[in-house]
């Protein structure tokens, strides 16, 4: 008895020390490495890609934001400021719970099944007011004509692209509100839409932060 | 070209890339697993361990050293967690409550990483790079070597030795899962992922104001995360979130670095038994079922069958744009046919045909391809099955790589594949029984049981996803899932490991003419039915109940 309980203690020694001296290997050299090396070669992506727009900071290439008017009083979800392409629904995202002295942007997802009734209706909510935002005088938005992506909420409620369909759909809101005709603003939707990845990988989209900065440098210009 | 196309064409760059690795792989990783000498540096660590890498453990002592370095992991991790609060270079967070801190730790060293806490609200600097992330390695480590210790016993004849515990550890990890995860961080970083130890982020908004997000070692810990089958985020949205998986490249990338390990084993067990025609068979019933799956998820969520999705047109919810339906598709199913779980799109807006698809592919057991280690040692489990049921046909003593599978193989066989099943159904009968433990249920109805389902599921099998409108974080749901991944990942790594040392101790039986041809077709045909209709038999009732209600419903 004695002796099993002092094979186990040596035991329990040994992966102990294993597990020390594999974290040091995996815990710290390792991320210190690869951060050096990212630091070294790709600083820019490793602090977060972040896009300067008239010499401040406007946010990442990456992550999406909201292009909402200031809330109302009394307004639970502000309006959406048409002046501007909007980005997808995220009704995922959620602000942070615990160590609240930050205010971080928590991803997420809905996790809505397809036959809940409440995504039916965020759906078709979002359907309508699609429909009802983009269709100016001169240029009818059918429901049909709305892309999935427009409607749908993300998998990280960050999501910072939307689909060229939905793009395309916002020009004559955009050229509208901006004063700018509708071939400028396409041209700006075409030179801003990625293809596939050599030609297979993913799909087709439009960051739509970099969209909207430069169609505020094109409305400034007129 | 359409989407579908696209989706088709980016599973076939996938399998070729997958092609073009697996023997160079596979080869190398059966060096490492054999060779004599010592780096150095392994030198040096053997030395800090105490311990000397070439005593030959029985299988009793191999699952000692398992058990050992896994119990000490588990309580290294909780005690980090428990003590963050205090820990500098932890950006001011607190520390975890009991629960969720056992959980977590439970979670991460038992390869399933499920997480029932907000990464990016929860774990500082140094919990998620000096804690998390080297589970994340280890753990992957730990299975490698007992799929290896499985080969050797059957490599091996007339002994009770199945190598060196410590020695398969740091190999492992020095000579395989370091050197891929370095590289690999770097190109995730060049193509957009975050690499940094800076704070808090607050950065300037187009329409005014800030927002905040957080810095963080997020490639390093991507790399491993995939590599090793971990799956546990960085973020909240995993890599659905665009620092951990940027681009589509890096999506396609990502499900490789789930997928490699787990395929070129086969030609590591290959190898190591000395016929690769062996591998190659176990690699045929792996992709066979991986194809498939794939095939059928990619059919069912472009025809987005649900209420919600004929609204929208397409099952786009809780899917990234740059992703789309299709590569969300083979990411869904390369996650869970292996124990990984990271997701890109999220499973519980999938439809319900499709959330069924995943639950089944971990249901499966893991083993098509499966987690590191533990998918092949999962799938030679189930050879044995299948030559036994062969020999039940023909009336012969069944035989596998030359050993006898006997009374005692068989009852320790049985006993792998009835344990995972009897913590899902159990569980989740529990969970569904008893008062409060339903309330925590997102969805109603079929999917609301698809969450309790797929949550012990997902625990069970070391997997990690969910379907993440569960409330997981509460002490019912922390407890109940910690214990299903602790009895989940180690009971049967004593039965594996039970029955290594009992082929090892076989003398090999001569091939006759009236041998069953493992190496042949029809041996993979024979597993790949075994498969299906043993886990199709244990889990119909329960899939019934959920997903398949939802998916036939709409």
């Amino acid at each position: 008895m004695n002796n099993s309980v002092t094979n186990t203690a040596r035991l329990l020694g040994a992966g102990l020390r294993a597990l020390l001296v594999l974290t040091l290997v995996t815990g710290v050299i390792y991320p210190l490495v690869v951060t050096g090396i990212a630091q070294g070669l790709f600083g820019n992506q490793a602090n977060g890609s972040e896009i300067k727009a008239d010499g401040r900071v406007v946010g990442s290439s990456l992550i999406g934001q909201s292009y909402n008017l200031p809330p109302k009083k009394g307004q639970e979800t502000p309006d959406p400021d048409l002046k501007w392409f909007q980005g997808r629904p995220a009704n995922g995202l959620g602000s942070n719970s615990v160590n609240t002295q930050y205010k971080l942007l928590l991803s997420g997802a809905t996790n809505l099944a397809a036959d809940n009734k409440v995504l039916v209706q965020q759906v078709e909510d979002a359907k309508a007011a699609v429909v009802k935002d983009n269709s100016v005088p001169g240029y009818t938005v059918r429901p049909s004509d709305v892309p999935a992506d427009a409607v749908t909420s993300s998998g990280s409620g960050l999501d910072p692209a939307i689909s060229p369909q939905y793009a395309e759909l916002q020009v004559h809101r955009i050229a509208a509100k901006n004063g700018l005709s509708v071939a400028q603003v396409e041209k700006l939707v075409e030179d801003h839409t990625q293809g596939r990845t050599l030609g297979f990988m993913g799909e087709p989209r439009v960051n739509v932060l970099e969209l909207n900065i430069a169609l505020k440098d094109l409305a400034a210009k007129q | 070209m359409g989407s579908v196309l696209a989706g088709v064409l980016q599973f076939l760059a996938l399998i070729g890339a997958l092609a073009l690795v697996y023997v160079p792989f596979g080869n190398y990783m059966a060096r490492v697993y054999s060779a004599k000498k010592h780096l150095r540096v392994e030198k040096w660590i053997y030395k800090g361990i105490g311990a000397d890498p070439d005593t030959e453990m029985t299988w009793p002592a191999y699952l000692r050293g398992v058990l050992a370095f896994s119990a000490v992991g588990v309580l290294f991790l909780y005690l980090l967690q428990r003590l963050q609060g205090v820990l500098p270079g932890s950006l001011g967070f607190s520390s975890v409550n009991p629960a969720q801190s056992f959980n977590t730790a439970v979670s991460f060293v038992t390869n399933t990483n499920w997480q029932s806490y907000y990464g990016e609200q929860t774990m500082g600097h140094v919990v998620q790079t000096a804690g998390l992330a080297v589970q994340n390695f280890v753990s992957a480590a730990v299975g490698i070597a007992v799929a290896v210790a499985l080969v050797r016993g059957f490599a091996r004849s007339r002994t009770g030795e199945l190598g060196n515990f410590w020695a398969d550890l740091v190999r492992g990890t020095l000579r395989i899962l370091v050197p891929l995860a370095v590289v690999s961080a770097v190109i995730l970083v060049a193509c957009g992922a975050i690499q940094n130890f800076s704070g808090i982020h607050e950065v300037g908004q187009f329409m005014g104001g800030s927002q905040q997000w957080n810095g963080g070692a997020v490639a390093s810990q991507e790399a491993i995360k995939e590599l090793g089958t971990n799956g546990g985020g960085y973020f909240n949205a995993n890599s659905a979130h665009p620092f951990e998986n940027p681009t589509p490249f890096t999506n396609l990338f990502e499900i490789f670095l789930i997928l490699v390990i787990p395929f070129a084993l086969t030609r590591t067990f290959g190898v190591m038994v000395g016929s690769v025609k062996q591998g190659y068979a176990i690699l045929a019933t792996m992709a066979a079922i991986w194809i498939g799956f794939t095939a059928l998820m990619m059919a069912t969520e472009f025809a987005h069958h649900g209420p919600a999705f004929q609204a929208a047109g397409a099952a786009m919810e809780g899917k990234e744009t740059r992703f789309g339906v299709g590569a969300s598709s083979i990411f869904a199913v390369a996650t869970t046919l292996t124990s990984t779980g990271a997701v890109d799109s999220f499973h519980s807006s999938f439809t319900g045909l499709g959330g069924g698809i995943t639950m089944l592919s971990m249901q499966l057991g893991e083993i098509a391809p499966g987690g590191t280690g533990s998918g092949l040692y999962g799938m030679l489990i189930m050879a044995v099955i299948a030559v036994f049921i062969a020999g039940l046909m023909v009336g012969r003593t069944p035989e596998y790589l030359g050993k006898k599978i006997g009374g005692r193989e068989m009852k320790l066989a049985a006993c792998y594949i009835l344990i995972t099943p009897a913590l899902v159904l159990v569980f989740t009968a529990a969970s569904m029984a008893l008062p409060t433990p339903p309330h925590s249920m997102l969805n109603s109805g079929a999917h609301g049981f698809s969450e309790v389902l797929y949550a012990f599921t997902s625990a069970a099998n070391n997997n990690g996803s969910a379907f993440a409108g569960l409330n997981a974080n509460t002490d019912w749901y922390n407890t109940m899932t910690g214990l299903a991944m602790l009895l989940g990942r180690f009971l049967p790594m004593v039965f594996v490991l039970a029955l290594a040392g009992s082929l090892a101790g076989q003398k090999p039986v001569p091939v006759t003419a009236g041998t069953l041809r493992t190496e042949k077709p029809l041996f993979t045909g024979l597993l790949v039915g075994a498969v299906l209709i043993i886990t199709g038999l244990t889990y119909f009732p329960a899939l019934a109940l959920g997903p398949l209600a939802e998916g036939l419903a709409s």
